[in-house]
């Protein structure tokens, strides 16, 4: 394989990486704060791609592009009123089935509003303005992806270490029922963790849609299980390590495919989080918490 | 007033019979046959998943993938011989497979009959081989991090039977078609269209008489608390594994059931959305109640596929036309049905209790005195 | 309160039932026969389906009865989406069937078409093919039938134009697991590779994937003169406008399905100069019935909002109807074993050229239509015709 070609399939795999990044951080801080996996997050993503398709057809790009963000977030935000609120107090296992209830439920909405057949993506004219550098070519948006994905991070990061309601989401992680007792608004903490994972599911979509042109109702299933497994492999609650994790699974689905082993490129993400599970299972970045036996 | 063992014992052979009956006046190709026999399928996977969660408190999403592993064996045996070369146009079949399949159709003729059942078998065996590997390092993990292994090891298992690698034994992605119908039993005594309601009858009592012994009370030790039951005596690990390795062996069974009763399977069949609908099947029927699991695999087939069809269908009334009704609102109203379940009646319909003639009987009762004590109040009969 | 919504409930349930039960059953004691129509409505192939949809509700408009035994038998279509997937597509062959269809039209897609195969032979329900070009549809299987060419006749015809038009290398891009376009893909490389060119690369994606940039990188360091790309309508632009992106000027060439406007809309100007191969010009109506059909096709389209380009699938579709009713009519009777009977003698005049059946079912069609896209539109390059 020639350096571009190389060169061609990292750039694939990094902007590809950049956008299971963003999801994987709504993934890891939800997992913080409510020790809940999330199925939905990938369903969330996938509305965000349909959001943009209709108001893309009515409005210009600079106003459909918050516009879905803000969708998005109020979707997040409702989806967390409606079915996860009851059942805080409720086993573990009844939560995460009512997610994967949610998951299953926007799923079939989707199919039942938007059809099962793929809708193509609007095209935002700047984004997919290609570029070619010496035999490497892309469109703008796959330069912006990692890019991109590295602001929001840093941003993110001063949120939570410099802010009080940083603080606040810390504390509720670290224990909640003590958080409580101290007096932190539990109800607003989990609200604003959910407002930032679907705005960077959002913008995780836009970006990652832009590049493929097509949605369907199940367009989020695999991604959000691959940007789980990404949160699991950076360590649960660490939000650098989701990004680690996010731009591995990307470059490396890549560099399967284009190795040949496509069948296998959903197949090894599982694999990956199966050896992290037995030998690390509090992920590369982890907090050693003394709850897993 | 406990009516007498007798009685009961009469009352269940006389169901029994009714319901055979029932079974064998059908047509065969109707609609109902044919969701009655989905629903006896899924009742023996949903039976088996319930094992795992409902009575051993192990939250296990692979069902799919372990369905793959016995509907693959299951269809790689009983495709006849002379249809291989149709179906495995692509690539070709592996000789050895293929001498094996000769050497059993050319058998005597007991063999010919017993053979598809075999082939469950070994369907359900390959299975269990599997999920004992895959159970000793993952059923280490805690309860969240389990679903999400275990669903990752579906993934992986479809990954691997669908491979290019594999075309010569799976048929790569192409799946397998022309797979026969359901075997008939006892020489034509039991008629096909039966078979999986007998078959499914064994497993889910196989399963019943596991729950009723020891170690059925050790699993719901665990279930209940690890640390207190491990303090009881209890070998965690050996007898999480034999709650997984037995499930899963039920599980394969039903795989192969399946892959006889679609007559063409590929690894989509078995995708993650098969292993939810399971999950949410044993939601409906009550986690931890086999009856309930059993009810509610009908229930949930018969109104996925039949009646709930209804609002798929553009609906006018006296020249109106209701507004919602197209394709695909059948679906979103039963996701609605599935969250309402979740959120307000975690119990399921049966919660844990089980199938008795007692609580049968008791129903007129039953109804007398909720309607009756409404009635005495007055108004609000909370 | 929260058990009084659930009894409410429940009690809607039911109301909704008996009101289901009771509905008006079709109207009228006139004579039925019903004729089923099995196509993908939604999932990957869901745009091709309805456009044979199309064309065979079309039919019915034109011949909505059919002569047996003196009397007039009004025809009733039965639709049953197959989702374009294989375990969706036994239980709909299943539904047509428990509805009492006596003949299948049906489907876009080869894959499904061989899945449900089975049901229609164990039901002695004959089924007919409209598009679906893999060999093994009708392949040992008696009561399936198809109106179309053949994938070995298409991926001949491909490989001849592309060496004609002076490829000596082309890249092969099918999807893993799909019948047709695996199967297209591998008699275009036997047929490419015997007129003495090389394949340079040969790729697979997985069904529903959307993102092509590793594939078609490794495309494009292999250089081809050509890419030969049979893929279902929704991959199509895909494939197109990432190549683009990434640089490749080649050819793309690809079957029968691309041969849908809905691949101009979303490719865009990335689609100019694609070539495929299909069964139907609607500037070049070969028969009489075609000169009827096509104004009258056109219309029918502008009046359901849909452009009105005719796409050949559904000139397919509507022959595929006529081959049923002719076969009805001669058969004489509504059983369904007659009519297959009946159907392996047929010969008629149909939109897409004389439809007659071979020992296999499949109809004995040598002529293929060339088509590309040129200013947004789909022009007519040549016919070819391949000697058997």
């Amino acid at each position: 394989m020639s350096m571009t070609t190389i060169l061609q399939h990292c750039l694939t795999g990094i902007s590809l990486g950049g956008a299971y990044a963003l999801i994987a951080i709504g993934y890891t801080m939800v997992y913080g704060i409510l020790r809940l996996i999330n199925f939905a997050h990938g369903e969330i993503f996938m509305m965000a791609g349909y959001f943009m398709i209709f108001c893309m057809s009515s409005m210009p790009y600079f106003v459909a592009i918050p516009v879905v963000i803000l969708v998005t977030v109020a979707l997040g935000v409702a989806i967390e009123r409606a079915a996860y609120k009851p059942l805080r107090t409720a086993p573990r296992m009844s939560i995460m089935i009512s997610a994967i209830g949610v998951s299953y439920l926007l799923q079939n909405l989707a199919t039942y509003l938007f059809t099962a057949i793929p809708r193509g993506y609007p095209e935002i004219p700047f984004l997919k303005q290609t570029f070619h550098i010496k035999d490497v070519s892309a469109s703008l948006v796959t330069f912006l992806t990692p890019v991109l994905t590295i602001v929001i991070v840093v941003l993110l990061m001063l949120l939570i270490n410099h802010t009080k309601i940083g603080m606040a989401m810390r504390a509720v992680s670290k224990d909640f029922e003590t958080s409580q007792l101290m007096g932190i608004k539990i109800n607003s903490v989990i609200s604003v963790t959910f407002v930032i994972g679907s705005a960077l599911a959002a913008v995780g979509s836009i970006l990652y849609f832009t590049d493929r042109m097509s949605v369907t109702p199940f367009s989020g299933t695999l991604p959000g299980l691959k940007c789980f497994v990404a949160a699991v492999f950076g360590g649960i609650g660490s939000i650098p390590g989701a990004v680690v994790g996010g731009f591995l699974i990307g470059i490396t689905e890549t560099i399967l495919v284009a190795l040949g082993y496509s069948t296998f490129s959903d197949a090894f993400t599982f694999i990956l989080l199966i050896v992290m599970l037995l030998f690390l299972p509090t992920g590369l970045f982890g907090e050693k918490s003394t709850d897993k036996v | 007033m406990k009516t007498k063992k007798s009685t009961k014992r009469i009352c269940s052979v006389l169901a029994f019979a009714a319901l055979l009956a029932f079974l064998y006046l059908l047509d065969p190709n109707s609609m109902t046959m044919k969701l009655l026999q989905k629903g006896a399928i899924l009742a023996v996977v949903a039976a088996s998943m319930n094992l795992l969660n409902g009575f051993t408190g192990l939250f296990s999403l692979g069902q799919a993938g372990f369905m793959s592993i016995g509907a693959y064996i299951t269809a790689l045996l009983t495709i006849p011989v002379k249809s291989l070369d149709g179906v495995y146009y692509a690539g070709g079949m592996s000789e050895g497979i293929r001498a094996f399949k000769m050497a059993m159709e050319a058998g005597p003729a007991w063999l010919t009959s017993v053979y598809p059942f075999l082939a469950l078998i070994l369907g359900g065996v390959a299975a269990a081989l599997v999920a004992a590997l895959i159970g000793i390092p993952v059923l280490r993990l805690k309860s969240d991090y389990l679903a999400i292994a275990t669903l990752g090891v579906s993934e992986i298992i479809r990954a691997v039977v669908s491979s290019p690698q594999m075309e010569k034994i799976t048929n790569g992605s192409y799946g397998l078609n022309k797979i026969p119908n359901f075997p008939e039993m006892f020489g034509g005594a039991v008629p096909s269209k039966v078979t999986p309601f007998l078959i499914a009858a064994v497993c889910i009592a196989l399963m019943v008489l596991l729950i009723n012994s020891s170690y059925g009370r050790a699993f719901k030790a665990i279930r209940e608390d690890e640390t207190a039951a491990e303090a009881m005596g209890v070998n965690l690990f050996k007898h999480k594994e034999m709650a997984f390795v037995i499930s899963s062996f039920f599980t394969g069974v039903g795989g192969g059931l399946l892959a006889m009763y679609l007559r063409s399977i590929d690894a989509k069949t078995f995708s993650i959305a098969l292993t939810y609908d399971i999950l949410l099947i044993i939601v409906i029927g009550g986690i931890g109640s086999m009856t309930g699991s059993v009810l509610s695999a009908f229930l949930v087939t018969v109104s996925k596929e039949g009646f709930l069809r209804f609002f798929d269908e553009t609906l006018t009334i006296g020249g109106w036309q209701v507004p919602l009704f197209r394709a695909g609102f059948r679906m979103v109203i039963f996701s609605i049905l599935l969250m309402a379940v979740v959120l307000f009646y975690r119990r399921g319909i049966m919660g844990t209790k089980e199938f008795s003639w007692d609580a049968v009987f008791g129903l007129p009762g039953w109804f007398k005195r909720k309607f009756g004590r409404k009635a005495a109040r007055g108004g609000d009969g909370r | 309160m929260k058990k009084r919504l659930m009894v409410l409930f429940a009690l809607l349930l039911c109301v909704a039932m008996l009101a289901a039960a009771c509905a008006p059953a079709s109207a009228g004691t006139d004579k039925v026969i019903k004729i089923g129509v099995f196509e993908p409505q939604s999932g990957q192939n869901g745009g091709g389906g309805f456009q044979e949809v199309l064309g065979i509700r079309y039919a019915k408009e034109v011949y909505p009865t059919v002569e047996i035994n003196g009397e007039t038998y009004r025809i009733e279509l039965v639709e049953a989406d197959n989702k374009s997937d294989k375990t969706e597509a036994v239980s709909a062959a299943q539904s047509l069937v428990s509805a009492g269809c006596k003949v299948i039209i049906g489907s876009y897609g080869s894959g499904v078409s061989i899945a449900a195969g089975e049901i229609f032979l164990d039901n002695k329900v004959p089924a007919i093919g409209a598009s679906c070009t893999n060999p093994q549809v009708t392949l040992g299987n008696d009561y399936y039938f198809r109106v179309c060419f053949l994938d070995p006749f298409q991926g001949t015809v491909m490989a001849n134009y592309a060496s004609q038009a002076g490829a000596k290398s082309a890249a092969v891009i099918t999807e893993l697991g799909d019948d047709y376009s695996s199967g297209l893909g591998t008699f275009f490389k036997d047929a490419f590779v015997k007129l003495g060119g090389t394949v340079a690369a040969e790729e697979q994606f997985q069904t529903n994937q959307t993102d092509f940039k590793a594939i078609l990188t490794n495309v494009k360091a292999a250089n081809p003169d050509v890419i030969f790309a049979p893929s279902s309508i929704a991959t199509a632009p895909l494939i197109i406008k990432q190549a683009r992106e990434l640089g490749i000027t080649a050819t793309i060439m690809a079957g029968d399905t691309w041969e849908n406007s809905s691949i101009i809309e979303n490719a865009g100007k990335d689609a100019e100069g694609i070539v495929f191969s299909t069964f139907f010009d609607d500037a070049q109506p070969a028969t009489a019935e075609a000169q009827k059909f096509v104004p009258g096709f056109k219309k029918y389209l502008t009046d359901n909002k849909q452009s009105d380009i005719i796409p050949a699938v559904s000139a397919l579709g509507y022959d595929a109807y006529l081959a049923a009713i002719n076969a009805i009519k001669s058969a004489n009777s509504t059983d369904s074993t007659a009519i297959r009977d009946a159907l392996t003698k047929v010969s008629f005049e149909g939109v897409t050229g004389s439809i007659s059946f071979d020992e296999n079912g499949d109809a004995k069609k040598d002529m293929a239509f060339i088509k590309t896209v040129q200013d947004g539109q789909f022009k007519f390059l040549k016919t070819v015709t391949v000697a058997k």
